[in-house]
């Protein structure tokens, strides 16, 4: 059987108006996003993995808009809705979104019992006694205890990892379709992180809804997804099943990312380091936008950009270096036998090793 | 790090920090004790609100200690010091703070963030060795001297921590608090800024104290870690014994759920939670002790009969799977 496709993302292109100058933020993505999979974005900062995502919920800021493409969910290109009321249909209701910092998303003034009752009863039409009830019932699904003394409590009066659980509760409350999490422990310690993502897992399963998650983490995004995409200057440059991407990257940017990571990294000896910084998205980017900080570039690569080649049917790569004329390159050293490595790290490292038993 | 030449550089003993707000007070730092050696990385490693920062700023004088002493080459600082004093002390220790756009002025040009430090101490003849203090302090840290006249907001954020290298580098330092330096950037970037700080710590024989909750950044950038949780520190060991044999659970819970970017090990993680309440406290009070030799465990008696048998174990283990 095919698999349902729940969003399909068609050329794809936003722009943004910072003063008087135009910057391309998305440029020509298209993509598809499976039902009941989880989907991992990843990319530094400004790479507009954010920007993208929030295409999906016409949550664009005021200067951007989609200025080409389509964005099909439920048989709809939503790409082309305009007024907020709208959006109202889909955004919050069928696809979700839960931020990095839940003190920003929650109001500080008013209950978090009256924070989650309130989307209960303006989606769902429930009287006040129900949607307390359901919320409560919600707060204890998010690992809330004594949810029911805690629900006329204030933000403040939660822990930064109960905030974001209750987050997660305001978005569950509608059923949605779509969670898309943006960052979503960032701000929180390792220990808290660890149990969060477990929650959304936990809660994927059960609500049986698509989640797709933007982080920079890549132990995060080991842990959580099925499919990643590599985002660089706002294009896709490696798309593939979890452990295509990892345990055989193709883009040199991917080999950068992975190669960074510190748990590769020798004691005493330097760090491998991408070098420069990512391209200005006010001018056009002509050929490649990685090559100059690649050491794998191609003459074409300045010339032309690349399309996207196929490595197998769920592995693509925007590079010239999988075109059947380029010269043939392996990956960096440092990140072959990525598995052997991490598990030579892990079964030195006492707990680390009790983890493949 | 060879036995020989361990001279001690920081010596923190018994130290406790206690903030007071309206007549409630809390005791952020609870007897810690620790020693850094000259020329090593220490890395204070917890959650937020541990009481990570608070040692850092405690150790440079931005907190008050309401016990014990911390005491700098042989001298007690954290008490008070003639005018000379406190200036040699800030001369030798600088700080590198973790959110760059924050800690650098931006109503300063980059030259004039970097020559503050210069500036209230007169380390320069004239102003030709000022300019030339600056020049060498943003080339060495990867930066142009054209850059001097720009303002903090016209660079990246991995620019803008170079600018804070070189702030406290200027000064030439032999003693580096590094706040959470890189937690701030972007992963690319992160590397430049570690190879940098390596860079410093090799050619100019730095002692760092790196205050972080990033274990696999720690675990390649330092010597030696002390775990901290809630104001406590739970154990201390060279790098490689605290992942190797990590002993006390809170430990194992912060190495366990650190995510490695390996999905096949990731898929088949379990959790492991660290709940207090839920953990054997009998017997008396525990301390901060040594287990073996350099790996320091906060244990009573029972406890430390606990570990000798786990620890066996781990080594024994460790042995037969390196066969």
């Amino acid at each position: 059987m095919e698999n349902n496709i729940i969003l399909s993302v068609k050329d794809l292109e936003v722009k943004f108006k910072v003063r008087d100058r135009e910057l391309t933020a998305i440029r020509n993505i298209s993509m598809d996003f499976e039902e009941g999979k989880v989907v991992a974005i990843v990319g530094e900062s400004g790479s507009g993995k954010s920007v993208f995502t929030k295409t999906f919920t016409g949550m664009l800021d005021i200067n951007g808009r989609i200025t080409n493409g389509e964005i099909y969910f439920e048989n709809e290109d939503i790409s082309k809705i305009v007024k907020d009321s709208e959006w109202e249909r889909i955004r919050g209701k069928k696809i979700a979104t839960i931020f990095q910092d839940p003190m920003t998303s929650l109001n500080p003034v008013r209950t978090i019992g009256y924070q989650i009752s309130e989307v209960i009863i303006k989606h769902q039409g429930k009287s006040k006694e129900d949607a307390k009830q359901l919320a409560i019932e919600l707060m204890q699904k998010v690992g809330i205890k004594d949810a029911e003394s805690r629900y006329d409590e204030y933000p403040f009066q939660y822990s930064g990892g109960m905030r974001q659980r209750i987050v997660i509760a305001i978005a569950l409350a509608c059923k949605p379709k779509i969670l898309i999490c943006d960052e979503p422990t960032t701000a929180l310690d390792v220990t808290i992180q660890a149990q969060i993502i477990q929650l959304i897992k936990d809660l994927a399963e059960e609500y049986k809804f698509t989640t797709i998650y933007i982080t920079h983490d890549l132990g995060v995004v080991a842990n959580v997804a099925d499919i990643v995409a590599v985002m660089y200057a706002g294009q896709i440059v490696e798309y593939g099943l979890i452990e295509e991407v990892f345990y055989d990257p193709r883009h040199p940017y991917t080999w950068g990312l992975l190669s960074s990571l510190p748990q590769l990294g020798d004691k005493g000896d330097d760090l491998f380091a991408i070098k420069g910084t990512p391209p200005s998205l006010f001018q056009e980017i002509k050929g490649d936008g990685f090559a100059p900080r690649s050491e794998y570039s191609l003459k074409i690569d300045f010339e032309k950009e690349p399309p996207m080649f196929k490595v197998s049917d769920t592995h693509y790569a925007k590079t010239w270096l999988l075109d059947p004329r380029a010269p043939k390159v392996e990956k960096p050293k440092t990140i072959q036998n990525l598995h052997e490595k991490m598990l030579n790290l892990t079964s030195k490292g006492g707990v680390y090793s009790d983890r493949d038993k | 790090m060879t036995e020989i030449n361990r001279e001690i550089i920081l010596d923190v003993k018994h130290l406790e920090v206690t903030f007071v707000n309206n007549k409630k007070s809390f005791r952020a730092v609870k007897d810690v004790n620790f020693e850094i050696y000259k020329g090593e990385t220490f890395a204070l490693v917890g959650e937020s609100g541990s009481g990570k920062t608070t040692i850092g700023r405690a150790i440079i004088g931005l907190n008050d200690t309401s016990n014990g002493d911390i005491i700098y080459k042989g001298k007690k600082i954290n008490t008070h010091l003639s005018k000379q004093e406190s200036k040699d002390l800030t001369r030798q220790m600088q700080m590198i703070f973790q959110d760059p756009a924050a800690s650098l002025n931006e109503r300063a040009t980059i030259s004039y963030c970097i020559a503050e430090g210069l500036d209230n101490f007169k380390l320069y003849k004239d102003e030709k060795e000022k300019q030339e203090k600056i020049d060498n302090a943003l080339k060495s840290v990867g930066l142009l001297p054209e850059h001097k006249s720009r303002y903090p907001h016209e660079f990246s954020g991995g620019q803008r921590q170079r600018v804070g290298i070189a702030r406290a580098m200027v000064m030439e330092p032999d003693f580096i608090i590094a706040d959470e330096p890189i937690s701030a950037l972007d992963v690319s970037i992160r590397a430049q800024v570690l190879n940098l700080m390596n860079k410093f710590k090799e050619e100019r024989g730095l002692t760092y104290l790196f205050i972080a909750h990033d274990l696999s950044v720690v675990r390649y950038f330092s010597d030696r870690i002390a775990v901290i949780h809630k104001g406590r520190i739970v154990e201390i060991a060279p790098t490689e014994d605290l992942f190797a044999y990590p002993l006390h659970p809170y430990t194992r819970s912060l190495l366990q759920s650190v995510p490695m970017p390996d999905p096949r090990i990731e898929k088949s993680k379990e959790l492991l939670i660290y709940d207090e309440s839920k953990r054997d406290l009998s017997g008396e009070k525990p301390k901060l002790r040594e287990i073996v030799k350099d790996h320091y465990v906060f244990m009573n008696d029972r406890e430390k009969a606990e570990y000798e048998i786990k620890l066996e174990k781990m080594i024994k283990d460790k042995e037969e799977s390196n066969k």
